[in-house]
């Protein structure tokens, strides 16, 4: 087939790509979105089989017949509590397929078959996609790790590590220099391979599981970056425009997620938060005998008697699976008139969007997940804040401006605003963030201590008898 | 240097593309727009698949194999997970 139809089938594929990313912009497009990036996908795949350098099948068919096996058991047994998993080992793979592309490539050159000429140009992409490419797939794996509980999930903090990160950089971009000064050997290309997996690791191991939202979403775009850097290597514009598209979807979730902690890019990647925890005396100040602790009957009363209720998942609703008990609850409060609505925090749970998929996933209905600017004027307006398993997002002292808070400045729910607040938690310990919550000591709030779940079903079941 | 000047047009309007279209995706439907971009990024596949069968070397061939592996399981599970969280979105019944 000649290469001018397989780059107009390429060109359609992009289209369909573009087309199924826009079909994302509503919840009512988005199914068929999907299908049209998958269609852009299968006619890609198929026209490339048609490639006249083919020459063997085997190898081709047996990676794709097992691959597609290993991604349909992945895509339909893990639970949606575990996606943001998923996701960081899909990026993982992503990002060394690419990487990978650039190596064959690199030596396929070298042995004198298709791409027989390597050109700075070439050596130069071959570097950042070996670089790029490995870094964001080991540094997925531990992201993988940490949220699948294989790796600790607070950060690690390792010392002089800054030095120990800068100077594996410096000797990438050294061998990345060797690699286009000298075209003759793949033997650079190799060893960035080696430094860059191991900057990976370095760099993911020292951010705490909270953070994980901002760190998924950087290596989303690292893995579109090597994939367009790949695209340069073997010259395929497909690559090179989807390529793109993804590192511009990872990059701006990742602003977006940064924004919704106030902190900056480089305070997420090297700041290490979340390994320092408050005071014990810093923590009598704030609780001592101010916190009322109160039960689920008497929780249930006040829910009942509610116009309005707003509840505030955070990450101990998806630890607990407590999102089924809590439609449940839904379902019991608005027949008895109470209006019902959930605000969602943009870092809340472990991946960006992570507590709408689990609330979908238990049939609540899209119309009622509000997001934070939204729904943050109704508090006024609202009789029962309940909190499920967050603590940072709802932390009031957000608002101060001192500095040395890991969460100043961050935009908070703002549940002190409502008549009253329920927060359902374990106990008084501090969240991530490591500091304490002086919410759980205001006057209108209540805490119903326990596990988020099986507060929940309590909740429904006082609820059932009243 | 003259050979890549489209391709760098290509991918610097592609970058402007993608913010208009990204940037429309509400914060909802964020983690399907992770694991969509996931799956069209799987699309090194095309790339591997050619590398793979030229039967040239028994390195590239693995490295082939093991990146057809790769970016398969990426496109077939990215396309299949969204589309199974995407039909958990529901209006009011």
């Amino acid at each position: 087939m000649s290469q001018a139809i397989v780059n107009l089938v390429y060109l359609i594929s992009a289209v369909l790509f573009i087309l199924g990313i826009k079909g994302l912009s509503h919840p009512r497009t988005a199914v068929r979105g999907n299908l049209m990036g998958a269609t852009g996908m299968f006619i890609a795949v198929v026209v490339t089989l048609l490639d006249r350098h083919i020459v063997s099948f085997e190898v081709i068919i047996a990676g794709l017949v097992l691959g597609a096996l290993f991604g349909t058991i992945l895509a339909t047994r893990v639970p949606m509590t575990g996606v943001p998993q998923l996701v960081a080992i899909f990026n993982g793979m992503d990002a060394g397929a690419s990487m990978l592309v650039s190596g064959a490539a690199l030596e396929e050159a070298l042995s004198g078959g298709f791409f027989e000429e390597i050109t700075v140009v070439f050596s130069i992409f071959a570097a950042l996609a070996a670089l790029i490419g490995t870094l964001s797939f080991s540094g997925s794996l531990i992201a993988f790790g940490k949220l699948q509980g294989f790796v600790v999930e607070r950060p690690v903090l390792i010392g002089g590590r800054h030095v120990v990160n800068g100077l594996l950089l410096l000797v990438c971009l050294g061998l990345s220099v060797w690699l286009v000064v000298d075209p003759s050997t793949s033997l650079p290309f190799w060893l960035i391979v080696a430094v860059a997996g191991v900057l990976g690791v370095m760099l993911v191991l020292p951010i705490g599981g909270a953070d994980m939202p901002v760190v998924i979403a950087l290596l989303n775009a690292y893995s579109g970056l090597a994939a367009a850097g790949s695209g340069w290597v073997v010259s395929n514009n497909l690559l090179i425009i989807t390529g793109s598209l993804v590192a511009t979807s990872g990059f701006i979730l990742t602003a977006l997620m940064c924004k919704a902690m106030n902190r900056s890019l480089a305070n997420v990647i090297f700041g290490g938060v979340g390994a320092a925890v408050a005071t014990t005396r810093e923590v009598e100040d704030i609780y001592a005998g101010r916190v009322k602790s109160a039960s689920p009957e008497e929780v249930a009363l006040l829910m009942e008697s509610a116009r309005r209720v707003v509840i505030v998942p955070g990450y101990g609703m998806a630890v607990s699976q407590a999102q089924y008990a809590i439609r449940d609850l839904v379902n019991l409060l608005e027949p008895r008139g109470v209006e019902v609505e959930f605000a969602i925090h943009p870092v809340a749970g472990r991946m960006p969007g992570h507590m709408n998929v689990l609330l979908a996933e238990a049939n609540i209905p899209y119309e009622k997940l509000k997001e934070m600017e939204e729904i943050n004027p109704s508090f006024a307006q609202t009789d029962v804040a309940l909190v499920i398993g967050a603590n940072d997002v709802v932390n009031p002292r957000a608002r101060d401006a001192d500095p040395s808070l890991p969460i100043a400045g961050m935009p908070i729910i703002n549940v002190d605003q409502a008549r009253s607040v329920v927060v359902i938690k374990r106990s008084l310990s501090p969240g991530f963030a490591g500091i304490p919550n002086p919410l759980f000591a205001a006057d209108n709030a209540l805490m119903l201590f326990g596990d988020a779940k099986d507060m929940v079903v309590a909740l429904v079941a006082a609820l059932r008898e009243a | 240097m003259e050979a890549y000047i489209p391709a760098l047009t290509i991918f610097a309007l592609a970058l402007f593309l993608g913010f208009e279209v990204i940037t429309k995706v509400p914060p909802l439907l964020h983690t399907p727009l992770m694991s969509g971009s996931n799956a069209i990024s799987g699309v090194s596949l095309v790339g591997t698949i050619v590398i793979a069968g030229q039967d040239l070397t028994t390195l590239t061939t693995v490295l082939g194999f093991v990146a057809v592996l790769m970016s398969t399981t990426c496109v077939v599970g990215g396309f299949m997970v969204t589309h199974r969280m995407l039909g958990m979105f529901r209006r009011k019944a």
